[in-house]
């Protein structure tokens, strides 16, 4: 498996749950959503959603297609501005922040149908995620000054020891785009943690990957979260995946949230079986 | 040589090498008049075409904007060149600082200039975005047809000919003035100021801020932005930031290739500045390849000298010259060809393992 060391000194108490009801969050939230929706000409496609996120938990997202998932995870990233509600990241309210300030703020995302660098090279994709973290300006880039060589290092050395989380390395100086595609998924979640968040939005990560695959991501989410201390939320149509690592499911149906609990709780909740295989015939 | 051992580092070096041992062999033939004269008169040009051919790479090819109005940034820095190398050179300075200060003037006028275009410009994208610098070429290139300049004692007169009434007299120079750019005639009667070493220096400055900036977290950025827009900003990627940077840093150096081009010629109109040059620029872009430093300079060099070596094919010149220019970009895009090609060049350790 992957040389990445656990540091036990990271740790952080964990899960703190907050989907779940009747729990004290001790710590602020990652993410607070208050009555978000957004309209798209009087069509709502997300209404009144209503979501909490500890600091350390793993949330999952899930619903029939078209439910209005990745919708949720643009207006987050505020690829959409909401038309309504109030998104707290942190305690500190996102509303008027773009795209690039909202991920400075701390959430990082994957895309559904992958989104990579794709003419660049696999490290050069994490070294762009680590571009808010080495900072050092144009003019002394260009005039190769002391700064650039001291931050260029330590990006490098990021870089590979974020690759070594999927056990990437050897392939760091291969084209992204000639990855294959678990492989590119992978890349995908080592790009946004090199954004240093503490909200980390997972599109679908195990789409297209085989049942070995889907089990070692589970793994890697689950060490992604107790390393980096971080919240994760996920969208997935794999049930196997989150009924077995998400500490809270919210299930959304036709833009509205229809049942919030442990997986457990999903797994027998009339609604949502209701909205996934459609209503018993009335005998 | 630890350095080198970076692939990147290495092709870097590979072209600063090339442009290098280039200018020493071009410089010991003119040393030795070992050069034809129909070419003599073309050696500046050649750098000034090349450094254009460099800093329109980086907008095309590296941030992946086409802009089609290039010549505009070369005609503002070639005219505050000519302007700056002449008042200069009225006051007594020497040819060398006329020199350079002109060329970094050029190089700061083409950049507001940049800035100011790039502000509505770089709101769109593609196919909209070439149209509009196709545009702002031309509007450049009518401004600087309307300019009257002249100097004298009370420093600069300047002139807009809006009317298309106006003449040098309007400037009410003394009588030791000196008038400069003369609307549409352009500038004439300028003595030419530019040298080739000025125009190798300039290439390889221009080469350095390229190729340093695009090995930097910028050139990153701009790459990443060029690559994919979304994920550049879900990552914390400004992305009108970095396409302006590049796009200013592109137009400074094409005002510097202009104050270097305009101090190579005594007579220089704005319709040397028009569309043709915009493509012809964008046809070595595309022609050395998008992002290919290295293939920039072997194109802005090789097809700036081509029409003068087939002077002796007389009328068909230029259809000659188009006959080349085709089978080259065929040549270069077949797949049978680069296949061929490619048995020459040593295998890679894992290419050849992929291919048993």
């Amino acid at each position: 498996m992957s040389k990445f060391e656990f540091e036990k000194g990271k740790m952080v108490p964990y899960p703190s749950r907050a989907i779940v009801p009747d729990r004290d969050v001790n710590e602020t939230p990652a993410l607070e959503c208050i009555h978000l929706g957004i309209e798209f000409g009087g069509l709502k496609a997300v209404d009144d959603f209503n979501l909490t996120i500890g600091k350390t938990e793993i949330a999952g997202l899930i619903g029939p297609n078209g439910a209005g998932k990745t919708t949720v995870f643009n207006l987050l990233t505020k690829v959409y501005q909401p038309t309504n509600g109030t998104i707290l990241l942190n305690g500190q309210d996102t509303s008027g922040k773009t795209v690039s300030q909202v991920n400075r703020m701390g959430i990082a995302r994957t895309f559904q149908n992958i989104r990579l660098f794709s003419s660049m090279t696999v490290e050069d994709n994490v070294k762009v995620g680590l571009h808010n973290q080495e900072k050092y300006t144009g003019l002394e880039g260009v005039l190769r000054l002391p700064s650039y060589w001291k931050h260029e290092k330590q990006a490098h050395e990021r870089a590979m020891e974020l690759l070594s989380i999927f056990d990437m390395e050897k392939h760091a100086n291969d084209q992204a785009g000639s990855l294959p595609y678990g492989a590119q998924r992978r890349l995908e979640i080592v790009r946004a943690l090199a954004t240093n968040p503490s909200l980390l939005l997972l599109d679908e990560p195990a789409a297209g990957m085989n049942p070995s695959e889907t089990a070692e991501l589970m793994e890697n989410i689950v060490k992604i979260r107790d390393t980096f201390g971080i919240a994760i939320m996920l969208i997935e149509h794999d049930m196997s995946l989150v009924m077995n690592i998400c500490e809270g499911i919210c299930v959304l149906s036709f833009g509205k949230v229809i049942a919030k609990g442990t997986a457990e709780e999903i797994q027998n909740n009339e609604t949502v079986i209701e909205a996934y295989l459609g209503k018993k015939k009335e005998a | 040589m630890n350095f080198l051992k970076n692939k990147q580092t290495r092709s870097d070096f590979i072209t600063y090498g090339l442009v290098i041992v280039a200018f020493l062999v071009v410089f010991f033939m003119q040393a030795n008049h070992m050069i034809p004269r129909m070419f003599a008169g073309q050696l500046v040009p050649i750098t000034a075409y090349i450094v254009m051919a460099i800093s329109l790479n980086l907008v095309v090819g590296v941030a992946g904007d086409l802009s089609l109005g290039h010549a505009g940034f070369m005609s503002i820095g070639a005219y505050t060149g000519i302007v700056t190398a002449v008042s200069m050179q009225a006051a007594g300075a020497p040819q060398t600082l006329a020199l350079v200060v002109s060329i970094v003037v050029g190089a700061v006028f083409a950049a507001i200039a940049g800035f100011i275009i790039g502000i509505p410009v770089l709101r769109l994208r593609g196919d909209y975005l070439a149209i509009v610098t196709l545009a702002f070429g031309e509007i450049i290139k009518e401004v600087v047809t309307c300019l009257i300049v002249g100097v004298d004692a009370h420093g600069l007169h300047v002139v807009f000919n809006l009317r298309g009434n106006a003449t040098v007299n309007d400037l009410h120079l003394m009588d030791n003035g000196i008038a400069i750019i003369k609307g549409a005639q352009g500038a004439s009667g300028v003595s030419t100021y530019s040298t080739f070493v000025a125009g190798f220096v300039l290439i390889m400055i221009a080469l350095v801020v390229v190729l340093n900036l695009v090995r930097s977290r910028t050139g990153r950025a701009i790459e990443a932005v060029r690559d994919n827009r979304i994920a550049a900003e879900s990552v914390g990627i400004s992305v009108t930031k970095y396409r302006m940077i590049a796009f200013v840093v592109s137009a400074a150096l094409a005002g510097a290739a202009g104050a270097l081009f305009g101090g190579n010629f005594s007579q220089l109109s704005a319709t040397k500045f028009d569309f043709n040059t915009s493509i012809l620029i964008l046809v070595f872009v595309v022609l050395g390849g998008l992002g290919n430093m290295r293939g920039s300079v072997i194109a802005a060099a090789v097809l700036t000298i081509l029409p003068e070596a087939l002077r002796e094919f007389s009328d068909y010149r230029m259809l000659v010259y188009a006959i080349v220019l085709i089978l080259v970009m065929i040549c270069t895009n077949s797949p049978q060809i680069q296949g061929f090609i490619a048995r020459f060049k040593p295998k890679k350790k894992g290419e050849a393992e992929a291919n048993v």
